[in-house]
């Protein structure tokens, strides 16, 4: 391995500058004010947790994960994802207290293994509700997340919506078993539709159910599509799940956020934990989702604690990326003085400061070239000489 | 206007079948297109941008989402397991990966080496047969590896056997068999859903007939 240079950070780690950082309190502010008027609460949970906990009733890849030993020997894990660690405070301390509505801004962790481009260590700001399993906790989810990022300035948009359900009780009807439907969820997974399809062709089906797993392809688009979602299934299990999102897409319309919708029955994450509905954001100019979530009833059992739960999760830096916001420059003064005039310098800051503006001070003398240095302020007024008043 | 289309093409063999096949299906690419040096083409006619691409490189435009649509091997997509939607079997630039080698070459038993332009794919295809093998990765004219002595056996595309046959080299496994695939970026997929189904429609209909 090569030496490092002095300026290298670890993969996918990243600086935020003062204006990037600005720019991101901004976004953040903003979806934390949508968030907090919904009754949502901000809560902390800590960076690192234990890999046999956390670590593995996270869905994040185990190769994702940034693993270390604590002093004991234990493996330890930067917190992949936000979702795992709540699960973990809500099934312990907070079981009583259902339904709940918790809120977070946190930095996650996942290792990359391919080029540049994507961070290693990202924000997001989320909310879980827990302990509601009906189809109206989904919806507030989902309009909460749409009237966020509308509050963030994020104008085009959409939310495609599925439901692992309802895919999982449509191969398990068709194919017979796990192994088999596996197969069949591997290549939606993978987005592979051509070998989704030759895959179909060659399972020597009835030309019924051929047609069956090949015309839910079809299912992505507007509301019609749940229709026809329902009268492909032939469970009980399968129409249920069609059904939940006809439900779904009422309350959707009750919330006025319809417009943001696409249904999509194709849609598979790699969360595994998610259960029935899921889905995911995107965004114009971002290559890749900004955001998902869905509803992960069987994760809290890993955690003792058999409560159903939804929620969604916003990746800060695309959605900064999708608002494309110029970055702006911070409006600062400078009182540039010569030492003999320190206290008058800090009175007028002071007077500045109380009236919220914001000051710099400085030392004339710690300055090598005043011409640059005060290039960057908004405005500057010099304190210089013995009480000859101000020479702007 | 909507912001043009984007679609990421693969320059070289399967640029012309490629172009032939957009043809086909009703669109209206202009005739210097095929031998155009430009790296990218506006057709505003059908508001449509192509960038012009290394084939081995088209996936990862189409990754993220600086091309909507592209046309690429499933050799390619196979070796760099790119996040796309895989749409549409174009069917066009035939041919499989396969294993090659001199006929009844010595293999070396302690540390079998494997030369090849696909480390993933020829991994994980060694892997699944249950073999431990060194790869060894080169850019092109892979036929030179088992000549010279680099490696016993290499893994790359075959279409006619006819680069192989020259170099005294016989295909010794089968891997998959390889044709041209549309692929789709997620984004683009949900947000520009009715321009992208309408070519898929053109397409498949020129495909299926």
């Amino acid at each position: 391995m090569s030496k490092l240079f002095m300026f290298e950070k670890p993969l996918g780690m990243r600086d935020t500058l003062p204006q990037l950082y600005n720019r991101k309190k901004a976004v953040r502010d903003q979806l934390a004010g949508e968030i907090k008027n919904w009754g949502y609460q901000y809560m902390e949970t800590p960076t690192l947790e234990y890999y046999e906990t956390v670590g593995n009733a996270s869905a994040i890849l185990d190769q994702q994960l940034f693993k270390l030993l604590d002093r004991q020997g234990r493996t330890l894990v930067l917190r992949p994802d936000m979702t795992t660690p709540i699960a973990r405070v809500a099934s312990s301390k907070l079981a009583n207290d259902i339904p709940l509505r918790l809120a977070y801004e946190a930095n996650v962790y996942r290792t990359q293994q391919d080029e540049g481009g994507r961070p290693s260590e990202f924000e997001q700001v989320g909310i879980e509700l827990i302990g509601d399993g009906t189809i109206t906790s989904d919806a507030e989810v989902i309009s909460l997340m749409i009237s966020a990022l509308k509050k963030a300035g994020l104008q085009s948009f959409k939310v495609a919506i599925g439901h692992v359900g309802y895919i999982n009780s449509l191969f398990l009807e068709i194919v017979g078993n796990e192994e088999r439907a596996n197969i069949l969820r591997r290549y939606l997974y993978e987005k592979n539709y051509v070998g989704y399809r030759n895959h179909v062709q060659n399972l020597g089906l009835s030309s019924i159910d051929r047609d069956r797993l090949l015309n839910l392809l079809e299912l992505r688009g507007d509301k019609t599509k749940i229709v026809d979602a329902i009268d492909l299934a032939e469970s009980e299990e399968g129409k249920k799940a069609g059904r939940q999102l006809r439900d779904l897409w009422k309350l959707l319309e009750v919330y006025g956020v319809t417009n943001e919708i696409k249904i999509d029955f194709n849609l598979v994450s790699h969360m595994s934990y998610y259960s029935s509905i899921l889905f995911e954001v995107y965004a114009e100019n971002v290559g890749s989702q900004i955001g998902n979530g869905g509803r992960y009833n069987e994760l809290l059992e890993k955690f003792n604690q058999n409560t159903p739960a939804t929620g969604f999760g916003i990746q800060l830096n695309r959605l900064l990326e999708a608002l494309n916001a110029p970055e702006e420059e911070e409006k600062i003064d400078c009182i540039l003085y010569s030492t003999e005039r320190l206290a008058e310098a800090f009175a007028l800051a002071e007077e500045k400061r109380k009236a919220q503006e914001k000051v710099v001070i400085q030392n004339i003398a710690g300055v090598q070239d005043v011409d640059s240095f005060t290039q960057k302020f908004d405005d500057v007024t010099y304190l210089i000489g013995k009480a000859r008043g101000e020479n702007k | 206007m909507s912001s043009p289309l984007t679609i990421a093409m693969p320059k070289g063999r399967i640029f012309e079948e490629a172009a032939d096949l957009l043809r086909t299906a009703g669109f209206a690419l202009p005739a210097e297109f095929d031998d155009s040096r430009k790296l990218i083409v506006d057709v505003e006619a059908e508001n449509m941008r192509f960038i012009l691409a290394k084939p081995m490189d088209v996936t990862t435009y189409v990754e993220y989402g600086v091309a909507d649509l592209g046309i690429a091997g499933k050799d390619v997509m196979l070796e760099e397991e790119r996040d796309v939607y895989e749409l549409l079997d174009l069917k066009i630039s035939k041919c499989h990966l396969a294993v090659a080698g001199l006929p009844n070459a010595i293999r070396d038993e302690v540390a079998p080496k494997v030369a090849t332009k696909y480390p993933n794919v020829a991994s994980s295809y060694f892997r699944e047969q249950g073999e431990q093998v060194e790869i060894i990765r080169l850019n092109g004219s892979i036929e030179l590896a088992p000549i010279v002595g680099l490696a016993d056996r290499i893994v790359d595309i075959v279409s006619t056997g006819q680069t192989l046959k020259e170099n005294g080299l016989v295909e010794l496994e089968h891997i998959e068999d390889i044709t041209s695939r549309l692929i789709v970026n997620p984004v683009s997929y949900r947000l520009k859903d009715e321009r992208i189904d309408e070519i898929i429609t053109k397409l498949a209909s020129v495909l299926e007939g």
